[in-house]
């Protein structure tokens, strides 16, 4: 039975990293606006590329 | 010229991401407003960040509105390549801004935010509300450090529950014990401070505010809980304790997260420009507002506020008061004359001598006046009452429980007690405050009405009597038109008069231009026309002697006038004779006679304070009836005194207004309400914010907060269904620690969704129209 100790130990770190990431990610902000970066990863800048040469 | 711009640099896409990218540049561009953003002073105090090649700075631009505004936005650096990096911040309505400023000024910056129609709102309150933030920070380090042990301690107790006390691998136990017992140690010392400092903050004050059994509640968990897992007795309550912290702080912060684009505390400053273009020596020079001394000279364009009291020395000032007064349209002004701050120049640019310092104007002394010192004093709220009872009644119970078990078993005493005070903390109560009062401000704020926080709910539901602004409240600030009252006109002298207002460029001139445009088309010469600036015309025109202006000037030439005509009318005299005026009006809102009705009927008093002049005295009884009490000419000052007098009177008053001379009767109010027409521009300080064209539904969103106590009645019913439940297995002292881990999250979860589902069916009135 011991080894369910270690997992437990084990899985209690993995949750406390994910904890971890969860600070760090308000810490550096990533928190603060829930709306703009859903807009801003649609931006395609290929499209423009191309028109360039096109043109 | 905007979409030639965008083509050169192969933008434009912006054009196919939206159907109606509906962006206009305002007005005429003119590049010299920004002329101020060269002074340094001025620059500091926008500038965030500086490196020799990199300039950080932020601006609010209210204008962002969808996708392709925050697209065009950061891609800037396609258009001008001294912009090295633009980030927008969508609910905010921010961009940050990173340039390079050996290839562009900060000032060619705004000219082009400007250009492509995101003029930056830029005032000396700037970044106030980047203060703000960091609280929100903490409080979510609260959330996530809570919810990560709350999850733990869990999972970790299932074995406990589920074994029925067969687990008999008796180290095995301890070591999930004793991990529970270090996980909760963050939950007790960090996240649930906060009701710690404010139970003792409210109990130095001698009053029992809600916090306090809370935190009553907690401290008795945790030290029964310890006593259990030291004297090997039990598991202890660890995951229901850190269970409701969770909620309760996911709660608050639900409560708490309010409108981050809206500011709702602007003194004057926020209205004023940051600099403004002072002539010394014949130079424009450029300097902030603070540094503007008495005597000074200042230049200001079109489009630009006052800054200051101060004489008027060149000809051609058009001064559009209606912010400050309430005025409806704009007045000319003769040289010589005194123009207040805060009026804004519409004809070309003029010359003006200061004469009092900024802070001491007409309209900023307002801000200086003791009654405005002192902060709004915030009733404190029915839960704390609520929370006292439920607090006595929970002591009477675990006493009374207490005295039971020593007559019968004495070794009970103490696991009744301490289960009484676990099981029935006001938890609920504060989970139901705060997840309706978040419900409920999220469905008013749908409904274009956003209140500053919950308790300006409350204070709503307490409200007897509504004081109304007229001008930009129940009147539209765009909208305006021209009515004609007097004798009829014959065809030649309409002819004639348009004639002569056709040469003038005064905006009431233009304005009857255009209502007679729709009677006559031709026009005719005239023989001799005279000016006078400030006071009206005087032509001959054919057979015709027309003197058309303010009454005081057809006064002044023999003409006898009533002296109710005052304000924003002309009159018109033809050969002598006094044939009528013109009265410019501000359309009334749609729904405002049905609104004031529906208000009415409920039993509010109302009144109406206009600083206008009284010529629409008869049209606005009329239209709202002769009940209403109505004050015309009332000057801020004025204002602020007649609320002071009807909260003297007993009464909770509640103001609704728009501009600056309502602001000192905003702030005073109890409930202070902002009308705005553009997008949250120009809001003095309030308590909520109301989109002008929701005005008319006014009763309805009235109707809707007062519900919220309501609701939180309901459900609080239901959560002490829970507590008797609780009640019963504490008192026979048979509280297990799996009881009592699964009616708390019970509770918690439909106590949230019963919030949510009965601020929804509530909220059917507000919603009908979205």
């Amino acid at each position: 039975m011991g080894v369910i100790v270690i997992l437990i130990i084990v899985s209690v770190l993995v949750a406390g990293g994910f904890l971890l990431a969860f600070l760090w990610s308000v810490k550096t902000g990533q928190m603060d606006d829930d709306y703009t970066p859903s807009v801003r990863i649609l931006f395609d800048d290929e499209l423009i590329i191309k028109k360039k040469e096109i043109l | 010229m905007v979409y030639t711009l965008l083509e050169e640099n192969g933008m434009c896409q912006y054009y196919d991401l939206t159907s109606m990218p509906g962006i206009t540049a305002k007005g005429l561009f003119v590049s010299d407003k920004f002329n101020y953003l060269d002074n340094k002073a001025i620059q500091d105090q926008l500038i965030q960040f500086k490196l020799a090649d990199q300039v950080h700075v932020v601006f609010y631009l209210p204008q962002i509105h969808c996708v392709s505004c925050v697209w065009l936005l950061e891609h800037l650096h396609k258009i001008n390549t001294g912009i090295i990096q633009s980030t927008t911040h969508f609910e905010k309505k921010e961009i940050k801004i990173v340039f390079n400023p050996s290839l562009i000024s900060l000032k060619q910056v705004v000219q082009l935010l400007a250009f492509v129609g995101y003029e930056p709102v830029i005032h000396l309150g700037g970044n106030d509300w980047l203060k703000k933030k960091k609280v929100n920070k903490k409080q979510l380090y609260k959330i996530g450090i809570a919810g990560f042990c709350f999850s733990n301690i869990m999972m970790l107790s299932f074995p406990e529950y589920l074994s029925n006390n067969a687990l008999e691998l008796g180290s095995l136990r301890h070591f999930f014990i004793y991990i529970n017992l270090l996980l909760s140690l963050p939950v007790l010392l960090y996240s649930a401070r906060d009701f710690f400092i404010s139970a003792y903050t409210g109990l130095r004050q001698k009053w029992l505010n809600i916090d306090a059994p809370i935190a009553l509640a907690i401290t008795v968990t945790f030290s029964r809980s310890v006593y259990e897992i030291l004297s090997q007795t039990g598991a202890g309550y660890l995951d229901s304790m850190s269970g409701i912290v969770f909620f309760m702080l996911i709660g608050r912060w639900f409560q708490d997260k309010s409108y981050d684009s809206f500011a709702f505390d602007r003194d004057y400053n926020s209205f004023f420009p940051l600099g403004v273009t002072v002539l010394e020596e014949g130079k424009e020079v450029n300097k902030p507002l603070s540094a503007l001394l008495k005597g000074e000279l200042v230049f200001l364009r079109a489009d630009e506020m006052i800054p200051a009291d101060a004489i008027l020395l060149t000809e051609g000032a058009l001064i559009d008061y209606s912010f400050v007064t309430g005025e409806n349209a704009p007045i000319e002004v003769a040289i010589g004359q005194l123009v207040y701050a805060g009026g804004i120049q519409k004809g070309r640019s003029i010359q003006v001598e200061v004469v009092k310092p900024v802070g001491q104007s007409y309209i900023t002394e307002l801000w200086n006046s003791p009654v405005l010192k002192n902060e709004k004093n915030i009733e404190k709220s029915f839960v704390h009452p609520w929370s006292q009872y439920f607090t006595i009644v929970l002591l009477i119970i675990a006493f009374s429980s207490g005295m039971y078990w020593s007559l019968y078993d004495t070794s009970k005493i103490l696991p009744a007690v301490t289960a009484v005070l676990i099981v029935a903390c006001p938890c609920s109560l504060l989970l139901t405050v705060t997840f309706t009062y978040g419900n409920v401000l999220r469905w008013l704020g749908n409904a274009k009405f956003y209140c500053k926080n919950a308790a300006v709910i409350e204070a709503i539901d307490k409200i007897d009597t509504i004081v109304f602004d007229k001008t930009g409240t129940l009147t539209n600030h765009e909208d305006t038109h021209l009515e004609y009252h007097g004798m009829v006109l014959s065809e030649a002298e309409m002819i004639a008069v348009k004639s002569v207002t056709r040469e003038s460029l005064h905006p009431l001139s233009k304005m009857i231009t255009q209502f007679l445009m729709l009677e006559v088309s031709d026009l005719t010469s005239f023989q001799k026309i005279e000016n006078f600036i400030g006071k009206g015309t005087k032509a001959l025109c054919n057979e015709y002697e027309i003197l058309i202006g303010s009454s005081s000037f057809l006064k002044s030439n023999g003409i006898p006038c009533h002296d109710s005509l005052q304000g924003a009318l002309v009159c018109l005299a033809i050969n002598g004779e006094l044939k009528g005026y013109f009265a410019v009006n501000h359309a009334y809102r749609d729904g405002m006679d049905k609104m004031v009705k529906c208000l009415q009927d409920k039993g509010y008093r109302l009144h109406l304070l206009s600083g206008d002049h009284p010529i629409e005295k008869a049209h606005l009884t009329h239209l709202l009836g002769k009940e209403i009490p109505m004050f015309f000419e009332t000057s801020p000052a004025d204002k602020l005194a007649y609320i002071q007098k009807l909260q003297n009177q007993g009464h909770k008053v509640m103001m609704v207004g728009d501009g600056l001379n309502d602001a000192g009767a905003l702030k005073k109010s109890n409930v202070g309400i902002a009308v705005t027409d553009q997008t949250h521009l120009f809001t003095p300080a309030s308590d909520a914010i109301l989109e002008g064209r929701e005005i008319k539904e006014l009763h309805h969103l009235i109707d809707y907060a007062k519900k919220a106590k309501l609701i939180i009645s309901y459900i609080f019913i239901l959560s002490i269904l829970y507590n008797i439940i609780g009640m019963y297995f504490a008192t026979s002292a048979r509280l297990s620690p799996m009881v009592a881990a699964i009616l708390m999250p019970i509770s918690s979860i439909s106590i949230v969704a019963l919030s949510a589902l009965l601020s929804f069916l509530f909220s059917y009135k507000i919603r009908a129209r979205n």
